[in-house]
């Protein structure tokens, strides 16, 4: 009963998803600012409550990789509800903020998102259940160009769709 | 999607017989001096430069109606490619003592040398159909004598700019005894959007910023494309799956193939090797960024290097047996040379801060670079040793220097900054000056340089 009715829901968070963010048209949840999630961040099995409750993403020092303190903690929630919540894929993005050049930020998402990816693997989520991508320096979120901003871009965060992955 | 239209052949013969005043161009470049009053037009075109050439152009002769829409159009592209390179300097028109209204009549050297003009550019263009015809002599005034033969060009009306861009070459060739480029493309990044949702499409346009024609739309994110040493094709990095992968375009049809697509992994930064049938490029997987290269038309890989650091940005010697890469193996973004098979590398960069994106000069003397210090980003120059490193440019953020095609100038992406921060491209030329905006309608980045066309 329970379950019909997150079926019900997810699949309206799916339509909503698909016209608001052109950059995931596949059911991913979350990984922008303002989009649509599902489920309320009250209920520990819904989308919502992974992004929201326990954070969806972790933030890393000027060009490094390795997860801080509270990366960890937020990390070890996130594992445990992946692996209670086994019907969610994730896509980790790595991201850079704007100081360095194109390429090297490319290479530092891709070692941050595989911080995370790994972490999470260690923590017993199947690896099929988890891709990484690098935006580098591409996608900020916040837009100033002063360390206020630069903090908050330079983050991996774990962004969940439903399903497994197809390809 | 814009098609783009077949590359138009040009003829080139001699105008005539006129006696070649050559002068003798000394091999090896140095300095850019002014041209002497006594003694063959000529700039050297080195660090210690003064003052550009003073040069007129008049009005390019319309010999017969249908060419008159283009006679003068042509002798401004010329004069704005001259101007263009601060090594030249154009006499305002107003300024003329005499006109040139035949082509073949005799120059008035004492008219144009009254007006300090140091070199004299005459044309006239016909027309027949839909062809042109562009004939031009070019005068060394103080000597009284023509520089070099008179030469002409005939071809589609619609590659008229192109033309021009021949002529200016030529004289650029003559004076200064180094190859032109402006008969050159540059192949970019076309941006729009805001900061946190920038869209961004593959565009190319002349090396001046006009006929600009869209290869790709903005569904997709697109970074850095490069050339092919034949200027046929593009690589480029495209987030068409969601992930960044390395595409290969062909410019004439825009239709394009995923270089490779291992599951899994992320390929960027390519490009081509001299021949045109390598590509070096990174591929990160599980977090771990390493060069490779892939013959083309086989798909067959090969690791070049093999290490926890982060291995990107490759470019290759013109002669294609090295490799110059930047590498953060020892706690920072450095630059190193190794042989383009792979093998032991050796680290050129030991100034202060952080260096990226080498670029081997076309002439295969200098290696372009972008150099992080202090907060500020500089595009700078060093021999392939690493030794004489000279930084041309500094600004919140310069990066992704590309060589024009006879390796005197060097454009690059230039972003100011806060949320209205937008990228646009710049040119600089080696010696450090004439710094100057090259015009694009929107914002633009990661500017590659085709060699000089056919």
């Amino acid at each position: 009963m329970k379950h019909i009715a997150m079926t019900a829901l997810f699949v309206g968070a799916l339509a909503v998803s698909a016209c608001s963010n052109d950059r995931f048209g596949n059911g991913r949840f979350g990984g922008g600012s303002g989009d649509f999630v599902a489920g309320s961040p009250s209920d520990p099995r819904s989308p919502a409550y992974f992004n929201q409750t326990i954070g969806d993403r972790v933030l890393f020092a000027v060009d490094q990789s390795t997860l801080s303190p509270e990366g960890v903690q937020v990390l070890t929630q996130q594992a445990t509800w992946l692996m209670e919540n086994t019907s969610y894929t994730a896509v980790i993005e790595g991201h850079a903020d704007e100081q360095g050049t194109r390429e090297y930020n490319l290479a530092l998402g891709a070692r941050r998102a595989s911080a995370v990816q790994n972490f999470l693997i260690d923590r017993g989520v199947a690896p099929n259940r988890l891709q990484t991508v690098s935006y580098g320096k591409e996608r900020p979120l916040e837009v100033c160009s002063d360390e206020l901003c630069y903090s908050k871009n330079r983050r991996a965060v774990t962004v969940l769709a439903a399903g497994a992955f197809t390809s | 999607m814009t098609r783009i239209s077949k590359r138009m052949g040009f003829q080139l013969s001699k105008v005539t017989c006129l006696l070649a005043a050559c002068a003798a161009f000394m091999a090896g470049h140095v300095t850019m001096a002014s041209a002497q009053s006594n003694g063959p037009l000529r700039i050297e075109i080195t660090d210690g430069v003064i003052e550009p050439l003073p040069f007129a152009i008049p009005d390019f002769v319309a010999e017969d109606g249908g060419a008159s829409d283009f006679a003068r159009s042509i002798s401004r592209v010329i004069a704005a490619d001259l101007a263009s390179t601060g090594l030249f300097r154009e006499i305002p028109q107003d300024a003329f003592i005499s006109g040139v209204s035949n082509f073949a009549s005799p120059v008035a050297y004492a008219d144009w040398k009254a007006i300090n003009a140091q070199a004299l550019i005459t044309g006239a263009v016909s027309s027949s159909g839909d062809s042109i015809n562009v004939k031009f002599r070019v005068f060394d005034v103080f000597s009284g004598q023509p520089l070099g033969e008179g030469l002409q060009f005939s071809g589609g009306a619609a590659g008229w700019r192109r033309m021009a861009h021949k002529v200016a070459d030529i004289v650029y060739s003559r004076v200064t005894g180094e190859s032109g480029y402006f008969d050159s493309r540059v192949v970019f990044v076309a941006e729009s959007g805001p900061k946190n949702a920038r869209r961004k499409r593959l565009a190319i346009m002349d090396y001046d910023g006009a006929n600009v024609q869209y290869l790709t739309d903005s569904s997709a994110l697109v970074l850095a494309p490069r050339f092919s040493p034949q200027g046929d094709r593009v690589l480029y990095t495209s987030y068409e799956t969601g992930f960044p992968q390395v595409y290969v375009l062909d410019v004439a049809t825009v239709g394009r193939r995923v270089l490779s697509s291992q599951e899994g992994t992320m390929t960027f930064a390519p490009r081509f090797s001299p021949d045109g049938r390598t590509v070096v490029y990174s591929l990160s997987a599980g977090g771990n960024t390493d060069l490779y290269t892939m013959d083309i038309a086989s798909g067959q890989a090969r690791r070049l290097t093999q290490a926890p650091s982060i291995e990107t940005a490759p470019s290759f010697s013109p002669d294609g047996s090295k490799i110059v890469f930047e590498s953060d193996r020892s706690g920072s973004q450095q630059l190193y040379v190794m042989p383009a098979t792979g093998g032991e590398a050796t680290r050129i960069s030991f100034g202060q801060g952080r260096y990226g994106t080498p670029v081997w000069s076309p002439r295969g003397d200098l290696i372009a670079f972008t150099k992080q210090n202090a907060g500020r980003f500089h595009i700078g120059v060093m021999r392939t040793d690493g030794s004489e490193e000279r930084l041309l440019t500094a600004s919140f953020l310069d990066e992704g220097p590309t060589w024009s095609p006879n390796g005197r100038v060097i454009m690059f992406t230039r972003e100011s900054q806060g949320e209205t921060g937008e990228a646009s491209l710049y040119s600089v030329d080696i010696t450090g000056r004439n710094l100057r905006r090259v015009l694009t309608e929107g914002a633009a980045s990661d500017p590659a340089w085709s060699p000089l066309l056919n």
